[in-house]
């Protein structure tokens, strides 16, 4: 009977240790797999600041897409004729938005959403307005500015 | 030794040399005795036959095309576009892939739901029904994966809309989003990761569940479904050799002609190199097989409670697909013979509901 005993514990002692090996040989096989797949982080230099037009390049009732960074961005000027700047992403699902002179607003054709002029959205699946960059105007060029 | 002795030994060598390297009189007899029953839905055999028959198309055109194609952003639309405009014939070998993509994602879904109805999926066919719902799954993986390739408007836009739904989900949304990218955007990185995904990682694992699929087809025979056991006990099964699978090829024959004519008559277009610095064009749409999920997302209101509507949507359909992976495990009949009412309603309330959105996606321009 204890003899028994003892050798039922060995055994099973030997069934973890084995077990447990497999599970590490595995697991040193698979964690710089996984590591592998996923792709480094490349820094990307903030850009904070951007010319995203000339001054008479825009008429009134018309948008343009400039890039921000490695990022979209859209620039409208409204039929008053006053300067807007907002991340051209859409917030459902990161279409680009353009301006539409017939809706005199936002649209994004991916889904079918609306932002009016602030960049709110009025109307479509997205759950956030754009994000609004600041506008001025130096001498010749629009700058585009990323709120702090 | 007569001339003639000469003759029919070196036949009976010959013959001998391969019966004693494979045992082929082994697989000789099991296709002598493979038997097709026959009934009222015995038309619905011929779906699964189908399905491999594109796939075998796929194989073969995909690396035809792959002689030419370069997966990188600078270099894809150009050599997509050298294909089609430069290489002989190239315009009809790349339309025939993509026709047939289209084709055999149709093929699998009708064979999919047929076996649903049919309760083919029934003890002891769980793992056939599992390998082939995994098999579908991929069978979208491949399209999704190869509409990227060309590097065009269309499918940059889809791509980068596709992707961002995966990131709904719970803890390694983002995770999976940045894997499928090959980082936080959809760029050269993304199309040269689809690439690899789509002629090397899907073809592998699409292979070795369709030998399992295909084997365990083979191994336990066609099912009947319960409302035809009757009838298929009073007819003749038909013999598979030659009689079944003569009526295959000549619906492979079928196939390839509607195939080449689609290819031919309508030829896949190209459309304009992706810019990522470009709006989103007007009447951007995905694929008809992934319209009705985009048609359904449309539905829901922007906010459920605390949660984005779209995160529960899509939550949803991930439920459903689990479900559906699952149904064997599910719908447990201990006598084979009952047909389970509630689930033939899902199956058809199912096939409905992909319907009817898809067409409202057609019928209502750009806001699907
Ligand atoms: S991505 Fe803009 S509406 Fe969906």
């Amino acid at each position: 009977m204890e003899k028994e005993k003892s050798g039922l514990d060995r055994r099973s002692f030997l069934d973890y240790f084995l077990g447990g090996g497999v599970v590490a040989l595995i697991g040193s096989v698979f964690f710089p797999v996984l590591k592998y797949i996923m792709p480094p982080a490349i820094p990307q230099a903030v850009q904070n600041d951007v010319v995203a037009a000339k001054a008479n390049e825009l008429q009134p009732n018309a948008g343009k897409i400039f890039r921000f960074g490695n990022k979209p961005g859209i620039l409208v000027r409204t039929p008053e004729g006053d300067y807007r700047a907002f991340s051209a992403v859409c917030t459902h699902l990161q279409c680009t938005v353009q301006y539409r002179d017939d809706f005199k607003h936002i649209w994004c054709a991916c889904h079918n959403a609306h932002f009016d002029l602030n960049g709110r959205n009025i109307a479509g699946p997205p759950p956030r307005p754009l994000e609004e960059y600041r506008v001025e105007i130096r001498g010749e060029e629009v700058v585009v500015i990323r709120k702090a | 030794m007569s001339q003639e002795d000469n003759i029919t030994n070196s036949h009976a060598e010959k013959a001998g040399f391969w019966r004693e390297r494979f045992p082929l009189d082994a697989v000789a007899y099991f296709f002598k005795k493979k038997n097709v029953p026959m009934h009222r839905h015995s038309i619905w055999y011929y779906l699964g036959g189908m399905t491999l028959f594109f796939f075998i198309i796929q194989v073969g055109t995909g690396i035809l095309l792959l002689l030419y194609y370069r997966p990188t952003a600078e270099a894809a639309f150009e050599s997509v576009q050298f294909i089609m405009t430069k290489v002989q014939f190239g315009w009809l070998i790349r339309s025939i892939h993509s026709w047939s993509a289209n084709l055999m994602v149709a093929a699998a879904m009708i064979h999919m739901f047929s076996v649903f109805l049919m309760k083919a999926y029934r003890k002891p066919r769980e793992i056939t029904w599992v390998s082939g719902v995994l098999l579908f799954f991929l069978t979208l993986g491949f399209g999704f994966s190869g509409y990227l390739l060309p590097w065009n408007t269309l499918a940059y836009f889809a791509t980068k809309v596709g992707t961002e739904i995966v990131s709904v989900i719970p803890f390694i949304g983002h995770d999976l989003l940045v894997f499928l990218r090959g980082g936080e955007e959809v760029t050269g990185a993304t199309l040269t990761r689809f690439f690899g995904i789509h002629v090397a990682v899907l073809p592998m694992l699409v292979t070795a569940l369709l030998v399992l699929h295909l084997l365990l087809v083979q191994v336990q025979g066609m099912s009947v479904p319960p409302s035809q056991i009757e009838i298929s006990a009073r007819n003749k099964p038909m013999p598979f050799f030659p009689y079944f699978l003569l009526r295959d090829l000549l619906g492979w024959l079928v196939a390839l002609g509607v195939l080449i004519a689609l290819a031919a008559l309508f030829p896949w277009e190209l459309g304009e190199k992706a810019d990522p610095f470009a709006p989103a064009p007007p009447g951007i749409k995905p694929e008809w097989y992934f319209l009705f999920m985009f048609q359904t997302l449309k539905y829901i209101p922007a906010k459920i409670l605390f949660m984005d509507g779209e995160v529960l949507g899509i939550l949803a359909f991930g439920l459903v697909g689990l479900f559906w992976l699952l149904i064997p495990f599910i719908d447990r009949r201990p006598e084979e013979r009952r047909s389970s009412r509630w689930f033939t309603a899902f199956g058809w309330a199912a096939i409905a509901f992909i319907i009817v959105m898809s067409l409202i996606a057609y019928v209502i321009p750009q806001t699907f």
